[in-house]
């Protein structure tokens, strides 16, 4: 009788690991897993599409300029289409769907880099703020310093001190990239931070963080295992929105000359040229527009997927 | 006999049709109601002499105005003089060492005294005051003194023989400003005299009202202005800011706007923004030239503070074959249509105008010859060893470094020269710089177009005026910039030959205008047989105005607003 009774109860208590739980909480978000699938689609789009779409993104064919996307055709008989450019051609004649890819790639790894830079960054610092009263002082001052920092001029200073010593050791393209990553993610790390910094407080007072320091939890562990996971969701939030920033900061940078070269495409730099043939060719800003908005959009419904996902409050039994 | 009448009846008609229409729009003055100008560069201040920049020259030239100025083809026409002086009518000295302005009589200022000879006398003294850093300095050069024997008359006195005397008092940068106004602004206290330098007294056709740095102005007409029912608007507002697309559509697409300056925008950008039929855009071919300028000097950044320094030779671009293949590879007729359309022509000199100074000796250019240069390069010993697609020689790769100015028309030429230079085997990495930094003057940026740390650059350049003795002179080789001369000088690709420096000091002791024209060509010629300088595009300069407005007429060799009196509302 009761080994049966045992038997039973194995089935009902199904060992459940916790990241399964955040899964299936995750799954009832519809907005997270539509944010999550355009995520995947749009960086396989930009990290395999290239294989696929085998079109030089640089090649100049002037006889083939100004071609419009594959779908004015139904509109327009008239109009200029050809499906070797599915999404037509800039006024030089290269093709936009091999620009968008390639720039996807460049804006999409330039956003995660400088983000996870980023949010690194403002957790170590945020967490030893708040965990550590002798540090609180020195490192929120620091932190106040860096936010009156001016984005622009400082990277003004950081391209006259290293661009060329960076270009002459990785190549004029990784130089840039290590600049420009670096550059948007030293300059935006203090919100998180600061955010970090007001919930590690907050928790240092709760029953549980005095619970296991009394039972002797140095502080090392007290950070990993008590206080980084219930500071979780504002890091997550703040690292959706500085992705978005740094693709947005990457495309601002490219416009003023300071970003990458002018014949290596990002997104923010395809929409900054189509803007002058907006009226005639929308197409040129849209596509590029959309991939960026999408994607922070994406990135940000993910986001609040996984705050609701993480907080074991709403995830609930 | 009777169709000989009807012919000479033809004739006069047509000479009278433009007079008759002239006719038309005259009246009283400030009949027209407002005239709106949108500038997307801001003007700062309204004092030429502190300013080097196009937008003040030009929005001063609204107040005050200069002796003599160029006319839209380049003719210097009387304005406060009474005539041009010329050594044929005495004016100018036999020596070339004097002129004599005569003023044209019963000038007055706006607020109603007399303009005198006394006035263009202090306007020099201005201008070459102790401690006052004045922006034009280089057109009273060599200007020992200014006598004035009577109120009418001020004879410039220069130290040497001047071929060409029309600096002092000519063109928008020389104006003449009022001594009652500016007594007490010489020297070091220039910049402090605000009121004055916002709000200059002048002869022009207007008298500013409200002045407001870096954004807008409001003028009204000059009750004292010398010709009768002129200027036809009773006031002006002109408006700085903004950028060249906007300014193209308030005048083209929404009509708010009557005038804007300077567009540069891709071709199909502006016939797109014409079509909306409130403006139309018009252009005039002065002396701007969109060049490349190829780097005799290495630049390597390891050199440290001797970068870019004679002495230290370019590894590869003082091989004359290299640069005449670079030459070759270029298609100048597809950019300039891709790039500037109508308002830009083919060319081959570096100094494209005036018609006399236009050499026809480089037309070679104009052909694209890929395989041609594929065969210098080839017949000179650089072939592709490494199989790395790029040629080189005793281990150097052909890699050049190309920078220019943000902007998109200069972006659009980079990535097709790009394209030929790489068919050819010349490795090329593009650059842009922000046009402010890199047209600055900071002598601490390693970007800007006088420090040239790139082996390729690209801008445009021009004269004012209409002689090419001092643009030519630019590229001597005391010119190059250089750490000793805080890398100031118009000679970039710090080329230096002997034969040029030579027929550039015949130049300054040649006064007659044949002979003048006969050793501008010669020197435009060397530069670009040698390939210093590859000429892509003539360039115009072009303005938009709104179909309403009449009397335009665009002026390349002096400020845009030089008619503005003339300016007229086209009725309906």
């Amino acid at each position: 009788m009761t080994d049966l009774t045992n038997v039973e109860m194995e089935v009902v208590e199904k060992p459940r690991s916790q990241w399964r739980d955040v899964w299936d909480q995750f799954k009832t978000h519809k907005g997270a897993v539509a944010g999550l699938s355009f995520l995947i689609f749009i960086t396989l789009f930009a990290a395999v599409g290239p294989f696929l779409w085998d079109v030089d993104p640089g090649r100049l064919d002037i006889r083939n300029k100004d071609v419009r996307p594959i779908y004015m055709g139904l509109f327009d008989s008239s109009a200029k289409v050809s499906w070797a450019n599915p999404m037509g051609t800039d006024n030089l004649g290269r093709d936009i769907m091999a620009n968008i890819m390639q720039g996807g790639r460049i804006s999409l790894a330039v956003g995660w880099t400088a983000m996870v830079l980023a949010v690194v960054l403002g957790t170590t610092i945020g967490v030893l703020a708040g965990y550590f009263k002798r540090l609180d002082g020195l490192l929120m001052r620091f932190t106040d310093l860096v936010l009156a920092l001016p984005l622009l001029p400082l990277l003004l200073v950081m391209m006259l001190l290293f661009r060329d010593p960076l270009r002459a050791a990785f190549g004029p393209e990784t130089g840039i990239f290590l600049l420009i990553v670096a550059g948007i993610g030293i300059t935006s790390w203090m919100q998180t931070a600061r955010i970090v910094r007001g919930d590690v407080m907050a928790l240092k007072e709760r029953e549980f963080v005095l619970a296991a320091r009394s039972i002797g939890t140095p502080a090392r562990r007290m950070i990993t295992r008590h206080l980084l996971p219930n500071v979780l969701s504002p890091i997550m939030v703040s690292a959706t929105l500085g992705l978005a920033t740094a693709i947005i900061t990457e495309s601002a940078l490219s416009f003023l000359g300071l970003g990458f070269p002018s014949d290596f495409p990002t997104w923010g730099k395809i929409l900054f040229d189509s803007v002058d043939r907006m009226t005639s060719f929308p197409e040129r800003v849209i596509w590029p527009g959309l991939a960026i908005s999408l994607t922070v959009l994406a990135v940000n419904y993910i986001g609040d997927g996984l705050r609701d996902a993480l907080d074991p409050r709403i995830r609930g039994h | 006999m009777k169709l000989k009448t009807a012919l000479l009846g033809a004739a006069a008609s047509l000479a009278l049709a433009p007079m008759a229409l002239a006719d038309a729009h005259e009246g009283e003055r400030g009949r027209d109601g407002e005239v709106k100008i949108i500038y997307w560069q801001a003007p700062s201040i309204l004092n030429p002499y502190l300013s080097g920049g196009t937008k003040e020259l030009e929005a001063a030239s609204l107040i005050i105005e200069p002796l003599a100025r160029y006319d839209t083809d380049g003719n210097l026409v009387a304005w406060l003089a009474e005539e041009v002086p010329t050594v044929a009518n005495g004016g100018v000295s036999e020596d070339l060492k004097t002129i004599t302005w005569k003023l044209k009589p019963g000038l007055v200022w706006s607020d109603g005294t007399p303009l005198t000879s006394e006035d263009v006398k202090f306007s020099w003294e201005y201008c070459t005051a102790e401690g006052g850093g004045c922006a034009q300095g280089e057109k009273y050069l060599d200007v020992v003194s200014v006598d004035t024997p009577d109120e009418l008359t001020a004879v410039v006195n220069f130290s040497v023989a001047k071929p060409f005397p029309y600096g002092p008092f000519v063109g928008a940068q020389a104006p003449i400003i009022q001594k009652a106004q500016f007594a007490d602004c010489m020297g070091p206290k220039a910049p402090e005299c605000t009121d004055e330098n916002f709000g200059p007294i002048g002869t022009g056709p207007f008298v500013v009202t409200d002045f407001r740095t870096n954004d807008v102005f409001t003028a009204v007409a000059n009750e004292n202005y010398r010709e009768a029912g002129k200027p036809a608007f009773a006031s002006v507002t002109f408006k700085g800011g903004g950028d060249a697309a906007a300014a193209g559509r308030a005048v083209h697409e929404t009509g708010e706007y009557d005038y804007a300056w300077n567009l540069q925008l891709a071709p199909d950008v502006l016939a797109g923004m014409a079509e909306a039929g409130l403006g139309q855009n018009v252009a005039a071919f002065g002396t701007s030239v969109e060049r490349i300028l190829l780097n005799q000097t290495n630049v390597d950044p390891a050199l440290g503070d001797q970068r870019g320094v004679i002495g230290n030779p370019h590894p590869f671009l003082t091989d004359k074959s290299v640069r005449q293949a670079m030459s070759m590879a270029i298609d100048r007729a597809l950019l300039t249509e891709i790039g500037y359309g109508e308002f830009g022509r083919l060319t081959c000199n570096v100094l494209p105008a005036p018609a006399i100074f236009a050499s026809d000796a480089n037309d070679s250019c104009l052909v694209q010859d890929i395989e041609g240069a594929k065969g210098v390069l080839e017949a000179a010993g650089w072939t592709d060893t490494d199989g790395d697609g790029f040629r080189d020689k005793d281990g150097i790769k052909l890699s050049v470094l190309y920078q220019t100015s943000t902007n998109a028309v200069r972006q659009d030429y980079q990535a097709l020269i790009k394209q030929w230079w790489e068919e050819i085997g010349v490795e090329t990495e593009l650059r842009n710089i922000d046009a402010s930094v890199f047209f600055g003057s900071d002598p601490g940026s390693p970007d800007t177009f006088q420090k040239f740390f790139a082996d390729v650059e690209m801008f445009t350049n021009n004269f004012d005026g209409t002689d090419p003795e001092a643009y030519m002179a630019g590229w001597t080789c005391d010119q190059a910039p250089q750490p000793s001369n805080q890398w100031q000088g118009n000679n970039m690709p710090r080329f230096c030959s002997e034969e040029y420096d030579a027929l550039r000091a015949e130049m300054a002791v040649t006064g007659d205008i044949n002979e003048r024209a006969r050793l501008a060509k010669a020197m435009n010629d060397i530069l670009m047989q040698e390939y210093i300088i590859l000429p892509l595009t003539h360039r115009g300069r072009n303005s938009a105005h709104a179909v309403s407005l009449g009397g335009v007429a665009l002026n390349v060799w002096d400020s845009e607003l030089w008619n503005i009196a003339d300016w007229y509302r086209i009725p309906g």
